[in-house]
């Protein structure tokens, strides 16, 4: 079977200093693909390159047979390639349930003319909407919360409601960059499940970049490695934990260290 | 009814009878009849505010509506004038005019964000004003003058729009339109706002990657919401000039542009209706500080500093309170 996403010998030039060099690795339809590494080491970059946010310096990222790089982020997630931001990156002042309801306009049925005069597609469209939040809300556990402005949430809660805005699109691609940071371990092995549910339950192919060891060996099928800019590993979990580069690289640095 | 609730409805209503029938009765009682004309300006300008309101709602500052507004009153002139347009039809047409030149104009210069945008924005009114004054269609610094009062309309026969020329009262008859004006653009901005577009805009004014990163177009939107907005501002224009039956080159200002700016902030940038009570107040609040001379403008800036400082949110969130409505 032809891989889902390919990223092909993508590298990222920032002035003098190559955050990303001549990586190439195939992401599979329906997998768990982590990319892992020490801080610095261009996980971010690559992610804001497979989602357009910024353009590749040389190399392409081909989806379902198509180039993705290189263009607009809104054309790439209209295409089904969604990312989550580091940062908890939400709207504000917005609650929850609007988040997730305006997240969805990609589904939209009725023209901008349309809801401005109020069409009757645009009414089904807005139940449809409010109908799917709610359901995709029940399904993270955030219904308590539905009704609570963004700004007024707890950080384990912001995660989720980053990722309950990444699902609202309904991508067939999520990227997450690190959805457990700052959580403790209960809250993880949470985010865990419901990453892998996302997976299981939803048919979207997940990649995810994060630092706690324990939960990427549990949750991937697959784990990429980069290091200064570079791919020093590709393999499953228990390949990536026995491999010689993988453990230098994490040896040597201070505030990362690997679960074994 | 149109997702109003029965308070709004209410409210609605008692609007709409205080300025088609309190205020004519109102003014009738009083002999005040220069009130006419000074509410006529409010209601225009009301209009030109709503427009800077939206460039507000995807979170640009624009200080250049009277760039707009003058382009959309020399458009109207210049059709009625030299092409002998009726009035009517070149109303839209100014704003659709002022709308295009926000559509060249916004292409490069929405993509700045914050005090680089509203830098530029600053600049708009004075670089109409020299093209004003530069071009031979709108001739120089004489200006047009002697603009004809709007004429009738009638369809099959039947008019539609009366001949402004034949009336006894056409401060009356300003003072209607201008209001029927004003109304139509807040009920489109209500509209708007509470629509998808709007929440689109709201997304964008919370966080642009985000927006982009579910897939809105924020550029197409931007130049979308640059062009009502400067639509607004050419129709204000556009009837400006008609009452005054003339357009100069400095019928609008830098001055101008920054008080459809005020507008906003003092009525409020979370409420639909914000920039129509800003305007009414910053208005009135001007000429009434008149008897105080030369300290007028002291008076008045520090009454503005004061009301930004202590109500952020604009005058609208005194009444309707956290969170309020739309
Ligand atoms: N916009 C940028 N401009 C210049 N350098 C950048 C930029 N973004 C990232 N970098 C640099 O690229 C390298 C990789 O960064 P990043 O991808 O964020 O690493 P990671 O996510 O793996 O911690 C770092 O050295 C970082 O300083
Ligand atoms: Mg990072």
């Amino acid at each position: 079977m032809s891989p889902l996403l390919q990223v092909k010998n993508v590298t990222k030039k920032y002035g003098g200093l190559t955050a990303n060099n001549a990586i190439s690795f195939d992401v599979a339809e329906n997998e768990i693909l982590s990319v892992i590494g020490p801080n610095g080491a261009g996980k971010s970059t690559l992610f804001k390159m497979i989602a357009s946010f910024t353009p590749t310096t040389s190399g392409e990222v081909i989806y379902q047979g198509e180039r993705i790089s290189n263009l607009k982020p809104h054309i790439v997630a209209r295409k089904g390639v969604v990312r989550t931001f580091q940062e908890t990156t939400i709207f504000k002042s917005m609650t929850v349930r609007e988040s997730v309801v305006v997240a969805q306009h990609l589904r939209a049925k009725a023209s901008l003319a349309g809801y401005f005069w109020g069409s009757k597609t645009a009414k089904e469209d807005v139940t449809a909407f409010e109908k799917y939040a709610d359901e995709l809300l029940e399904f993270l556990g955030m219904s308590e919360i539905s009704n609570e402005q963004a700004s007024n949430l707890p950080q384990g809660s912001l995660r989720a409601l980053g990722i309950a805005i990444g699902l609202a699109t309904d991508p067939k691609v999520l990227l997450l960059d690190e959805p457990f940071a700052g959580m403790n371990h209960d809250e993880t092995m949470n985010m865990v499940n419901l990453v892998r549910s996302v997976r299981d339950e939803r048919g979207v192919t997940v990649m995810l970049v994060e630092h706690d060891m324990p939960a990427v060996m549990n949750i991937s099928d697959r784990i990429v490695v980069l290091n200064f800019g570079e791919k020093i590993a590709e393999g499953t979990p228990s390949e990536i934990q026995n491999n010689e580069k993988v453990i230098e690289a994490y040896l040597g640095s201070v505030d990362d260290e690997i679960g074994m | 009814m149109l997702g109003f609730t029965s308070k709004q409805l209410i409210g609605v209503g008692i609007f709409l009878f205080m300025i088609f029938i309190g205020v004519p009765l109102i003014i009738g009682a009083t002999g005040r009849w220069d009130f006419y004309f000074t509410l006529t300006s409010v209601a225009l300008l009301a209009i030109a505010s709503a427009g800077v309101w939206l460039t507000f709602y995807i979170g640009r500052i624009n200080i250049g509506q009277g760039a707009f507004a003058l382009i959309g009153a020399y458009v109207s002139a210049i059709l009625v004038v030299k092409a002998g347009w009726s009035f009517w039809i070149s109303l839209p047409a100014a704003g659709l005019f002022a709308a295009i030149v926000a559509i060249l104009i916004g292409l490069p210069i929405l993509r700045l964000r914050g005090v680089y945008f509203a830098m530029i924005t600053l600049v708009l009114t004075q670089v109409v004003t020299l093209t004003a004054l530069a071009l031979p269609i709108t001739n120089g610094a004489k200006g047009i003058s002697n603009i004809p009062l709007p004429s009738g309309i009638s369809l099959f026969g039947i008019p539609i729009l009366p001949d402004f020329a034949g009336m006894e009262n056409t401060k009356l008859a300003f003072y209607y339109t201008a209001c029927v004006i004003m109304i139509l653009t807040y009920a489109a901005l209500y509209r708007l706002v509470n629509s998808r577009l709007g929440h689109l805009c709201r997304s964008m004014q919370q966080n642009e990657e985000l927006a982009s990163s579910i897939g809105v177009n924020i550029s197409y939107i931007r130049i979308v919401i640059f062009a009502i907005s400067s639509f607004f501002g050419g129709l204000g224009g556009a009837m400006f000039g008609s009452i005054a039956q003339s357009v100069y080159p400095s019928s609008f200002q830098v001055a101008d542009s920054v008080n459809f700016m005020l507008n906003c902030f003092l009525g409020g940038l979370g409420y639909v209706f914000g920039p129509m009570l800003g305007t009414l107040v910053l208005y009135f609040g001007w000429d009434l500080l008149f008897e105080f001379g030369k300290y007028q403008m002291l008076i008045y800036s520090t009454v503005l500093i004061l009301i930004i400082r202590f109500l952020p949110n604009g005058l609208l969130s005194i009444r309707i309170g956290k969170g309020g409505d739309k």
